[in-house]
C-alpha cells in the first residue's frame, strides 16, 4: 500500500510540475485568445482538405504578398489533394531565378514542382523596407512557433477592432486584442469576402481565418495525420503488448516464495 | 567468475579462450538479486534502454544535419519533413532526452530514499552523479544543435555564466566560443562534444554496473542479503519484470512522441536564431529548472554559479553526509519526513525556474535554494546523530511486513494504466 502512495505521489507531482511549466511557457503570449474546434486538434485530428484547399487560396492571394513559405515546395501540395497536372499549373504560374547558365548569366524561369515557395522579398532588409520597418516572419513553422498556435493565429486574424478612445496608437501600427502588447505593425489582412471561393463556402472572415490558420496548421507540421495515425496503431500494440509482458513476468514470478 | 559448460561447440571453444560467454551468463543469467525489489528497480534498465536510444536515433540525425548556423535550422526541418520517418527519429530523440531525464531523476530519488549511495556503493553513486553531470552538459549542448531562438540565446546565458569566474573569466568564455559571440565555432565544436559524450556516458555506465555487480543492488528494506533464500536469479525474473517495465515506459512514451511532441519543448525554438532579437523570457529546458531557479536566486553571479555547481557536488558527498547505519528510509521515520519536503522542494524550485526572476518568485526560490541545502548539509548529518530507527527485519525472507506484497500492490495498479 505503501509503495502504491509512494508511486503515485511521486508521478503526479512529476506531472503537475510538467503541466506547471507547460502553461507557465503559454502563458506568455499575452493577448486575448478565442478558441476555436480544429478538425486537426486530438488524437484523431485530420486535415481537412477542402479547407486547405481554401486555405491555400486565402495565403496566395493575401498572405503572400508579405510573408514567405521557405520550407513548403509546390510538390508537397499533393498533400492538399492537388494532383500532378494541377500541381505543374501552380507551379507554372510562377517565376523563379535559377542558374548560372553556360554563358554565367542568373535567367529566370517558370517555377516547377520541385521549386521551393518562391518569397515575395529577395531578404529581410527588402522585406522590412517594403512593410516600414517590421519584418513579416516566414510562416512555414508559424503555428508550432507560438504558444496555442492555431487558436492564437486564428484571433490574431479576427481580432482587428477600434482601439479604445484613450490609446494612441502610433502610425503604421494596428489595434489588435489578440497580439502581446496590442500594437501589431502588420495592418488587418483580412476584412471577409477577401477571396472568392469556387466551393461557393462561407467567405466570413472567421471562416477565411479558420481556413488559412488550417493551411498553415498543414504546413508547420505537414506529418501530423501520419504520425497521429501510427500513433494509434503503437498505442494499440503496446497495449496487448503490456498485459502479454505481465501475464509472462507473473507466470515466472509464480514459484517466487511471499516473504 | 566461473566457467561454464555450453552445448554449442563453438561457443564453448570461444569461450574457452575468450569467456565472454561465461561472463555474460555469470553477470546477466544467473547474477543473483534481492527477491523482494519494486518497480522502482525498473529505472535502471530503462536508464540504459534511454541512453541506448539516444545513442541509434542520434547518429542517424547526425546524418542528415549540418552543423552550420546558415543550414543547422533548415537541415532540422529538413529531417521533419523530407528524410524518410524524420519527424519520427527527430521526435524520438527530443522527446528521449526528456525521458531520460524523467528516468534518471526517479533513479536518483529511489536511491536517496533507500539509502543505496550508503556502503558499500559509495563508489557506486558517485558514478551515477557522474552521469548525471556528463548528461546535462550533452542535452544542453544537443539543446543548442536546431539552431532555433531558445538554442542561441539558452546558449549564450549559460556559457556567459563562466564569465564569473573571477580573473580569467572572460578568456574563458570567448575560448569555449571560439570568438567573440556564440557563433558557427560555437556550434561546430558543439556538435562535436555532443557526438562524443553520450559515448563516455557509455563508458561511465559500463564502471557504474561493475560497482553494482561489486555488492548487488539495494533492496526496499536496505539490508544486506543473508544467503541464498534472500535472492533469485537475475534471469528469468528480472527480465522478465524490466521488459514488462519497459513496456509500460514505451507505452508512456509513444503517447508523447505520436501525440504531444512538442508539448515538453518551447515554441520559440520553432523561430531560427536571431542574435539581434532577444526572446520575452529565456528558459532552458525543463530538466535543468530547478537548477536555474537556484542560480537565480543567489543576487551574486558568481555566487550563483556556485551554488548551482554546488547543488550537485553536495550528491558527490552525500554518502558521508549521512552516516546513519540505516539505509531505507522505511525504517527510519524522521528521515522519511524529510524525503519528501526534499523531493516538494525540488517540484517547487523547477516551477519557479519556469517564472520570471521578479516579485514573490525570488523569495520563493531563496527560500526553496536554502531548504535544499539545509536538508543536504545540515538535516542528514544531524539525523544520522538523532534519529531513533525502527527495527530492521532479520532477513529478506523472513520480514513480517515484506517488500513483496508491497511491489505486488503496486504492479495491480500499474497495470490497467498501461
Ligand atoms: C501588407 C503585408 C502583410 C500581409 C498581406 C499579411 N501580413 Fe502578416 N505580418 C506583416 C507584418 C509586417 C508582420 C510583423 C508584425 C510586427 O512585427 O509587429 C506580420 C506578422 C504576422 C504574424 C506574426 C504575429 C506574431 O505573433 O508575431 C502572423 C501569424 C501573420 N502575420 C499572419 C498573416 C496571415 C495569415 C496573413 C494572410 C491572411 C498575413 N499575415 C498577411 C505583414 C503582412
Ligand atoms: C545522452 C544521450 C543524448 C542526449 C541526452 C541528447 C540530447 C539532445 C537534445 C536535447 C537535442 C535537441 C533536440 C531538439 O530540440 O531538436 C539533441 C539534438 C541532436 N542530437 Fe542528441 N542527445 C544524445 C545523444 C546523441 C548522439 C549519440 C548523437 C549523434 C551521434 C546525437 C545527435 C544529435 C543531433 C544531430 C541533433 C540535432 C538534430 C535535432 O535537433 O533534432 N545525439 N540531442
Amino acid at each position: 500500500m505503501r509503495k502504491l502512495n509512494t508511486l503515485s505521489l511521486g508521478l503526479s507531482l512529476w506531472l503537475g510540475m510538467i503541466m506547471a511549466t507547460g502553461s507557465a511557457l503559454a502563458a506568455g503570449a499575452g493577448g486575448k485568445i478565442t478558441e476555436h474546434d480544429w478538425s486537426f486538434s486530438g488524437p484523431f485530428g485530420y486535415f481537412d482538405q477542402a479547407s486547405l484547399q481554401r486555405g491555400f487560396q486565402v495565403y496566395r492571394e493575401v498572405c503572400s504578398g508579405c510573408h514567405g513559405l521557405e520550407f513548403i515546395s509546390f510538390r508537397n501540395f499533393a498533400e492538399l489533394g492537388y494532383n500532378e497536372d494541377e500541381i505543374k499549373a501552380i507551379a507554372a504560374e510562377y517565376e523563379v531565378v535559377d542558374g548560372p547558365n553556360d554563358e554565367g548569366e542568373m535567367f529566370e524561369r517558370a517555377a516547377i514542382p520541385a521549386d521551393r515557395y518562391p518569397s515575395p522579398f529577395p531578404n529581410e532588409n527588402a522585406a522590412r523596407a517594403a512593410n516600414g520597418g517590421a519584418y513579416p516572419p516566414d510562416l512555414s513553422l508559424i503555428v508550432k512557433a507560438r504558444p496555442n498556435g492555431a487558436n492564437y493565429i486564428y484571433s490574431l486574424l479576427t481580432s482587428y477592432t477600434d482601439a479604445p478612445s484613450e490609446m494612441d496608437v502610433p502610425e503604421g501600427m494596428h489595434y489588435n486584442e489578440a497580439y502581446a502588447g496590442q500594437m501589431i505593425a502588420m495592418a488587418a489582412p483580412l476584412y471577409g469576402e477577401d477571396v472568392d471561393y469556387a466551393d461557393g463556402s462561407d467567405t466570413s472572415i472567421e471562416a477565411h481565418a479558420a481556413d488559412v490558420v488550417s493551411f498553415l496548421a498543414w504546413a508547420s507540421e505537414p506529418e501530423m495525420e501520419k504520425r497521429k495515425r501510427t500513433g494509434l496503431a503503437v498505442l494499440i500494440f503496446l497495449s496487448v503488448m503490456c498485459v502479454v509482458s505481465y501475464k509472462a513476468k507473473q507466470y515466472i514470478w509464480s514459484d517466487v516464495k511471499k516473504a | 567468475m566461473q566457467m561454464q559448460n555450453f552445448k554449442n561447440p563453438v561457443v564453448n571453444w570461444i569461450d574457452h579462450r575468450l569467456p565472454v560467454f561465461s561472463f555474460m551468463h555469470h553477470e546477466l543469467n544467473e547474477y543473483p538479486t534481492p527477491k523482494n525489489l519494486s518497480y522502482l528497480w525498473n529505472l535502471g534498465s530503462l536508464a540504459g534502454f534511454a541512453l541506448v536510444m539516444m545513442i541509434a536515433t542520434g547518429i542517424i540525425l547526425a546524418m542528415h544535419y549540418t552543423p552550420h548556423v546558415d543550414h543547422a535550422f533548415a537541415s532540422v526541418e529538413r529531417i521533419m519533413r523530407d528524410v524518410n520517418h524524420g519527424w519520427l527519429i527527430r521526435y524520438i530523440h527530443m522527446n528521449g532526452a526528456s525521458f531520460f531525464f524523467i528516468v534518471v531523476y526517479i533513479h536518483i530519488f529511489r536511491g536517496l530514499y533507500y539509502g543505496s549511495y550508503k556502503a558499500p556503493r559509495e563508489l557506486l553513486w558517485i558514478l551515477g552523479v557522474m552521469i548525471l553531470l556528463l548528461m546535462m552538459a550533452t542535452a544542453f549542448m544537443g539543446y543548442v544543435l536546431p539552431w532555433g531562438q531558445m538554442s542561441f540565446w539558452g546558449a549564450t546565458v549559460i556559457t556567459n555564466l563562466f564569465s564569473a569566474i573571477p580573473f580569467i573569466g572572460e578568456s574563458i568564455v570567448v575560448w569555449l566560443w571560439g570568438g567573440f559571440s556564440v557563433d558557427n565555432p560555437t556550434l561546430s565544436r558543439f556538435f562535436a562534444l555532443h557526438y562524443l559524450m553520450p559515448f563516455m556516458i557509455v563508458g561511465v555506465v559500463l564502471l557504474h554496473i561493475i560497482a553494482l555487480h561489486r555488492f548487488g543492488s539495494n533492496n526496499p528494506l536496505g539490508i544486506d542479503v543473508s544467503g541464498k533464500q534472500d535472492t533469485i536469479p537475475f534471469h528469468p525474473y528480472y527480465t522478465s519484470k524490466d521488459l514488462f517495465g519497459l513496456v509500460v515506459f514505451l507505452t508512456i512514451f509513444a503517447s508523447a512522441v505520436f501525440f504531444y511532441p512538442n508539448f515538453l519543448g518551447h515554441p520559440d525554438n520553432y523561430i531560427p536564431a536571431n542574435p539581434l532579437q532577444t526572446p520575452a523570457h529565456i528558459v532552458p529546458e525543463w530538466y535543468f529548472l530547478p537548477f536555474y531557479a537556484i542560480l537565480r536566486a543567489i543576487p551574486d553571479k558568481l555566487g550563483g554559479v556556485l551554488f548551482m555547481f554546488g547543488a550537485i557536488a553536495v550528491l558527490f558527498v552525500l554518502p558521508w553526509l549521512d552516516k546513519s547505519p540505516v539505509r531505507s528510509g522505511r525504517f527510519r521515520p524522521i528521515f522519511k519526513v524529510f524525503f519528501w519536503l526534499l523531493f516538494a522542494d525540488c517540484i517547487l524550485l523547477g516551477y519557479l525556474g519556469a517564472k520570471p526572476a521578479e516579485g514573490i518568485y525570488v523569495v520563493l526560490s531563496r527560500l526553496a535554494t536554502a531548504w535544499y541545502f539545509f536538508h543536504f548539509l545540515l538535516v542528514l548529518p544531524v539525523l544520522s546523530l538523532i534519529e531513533r530507527t525502527r527495527p530492521l527485519p532479520q532477513s529478506i525472507s523472513a520480514p513480517i511486513i515484506g517488500g513483496m506484497a508491497m511491489a505486488g500492490a503496486a504492479a495491480k495498479r500499474e497495470k490497467p494504466d498501461a
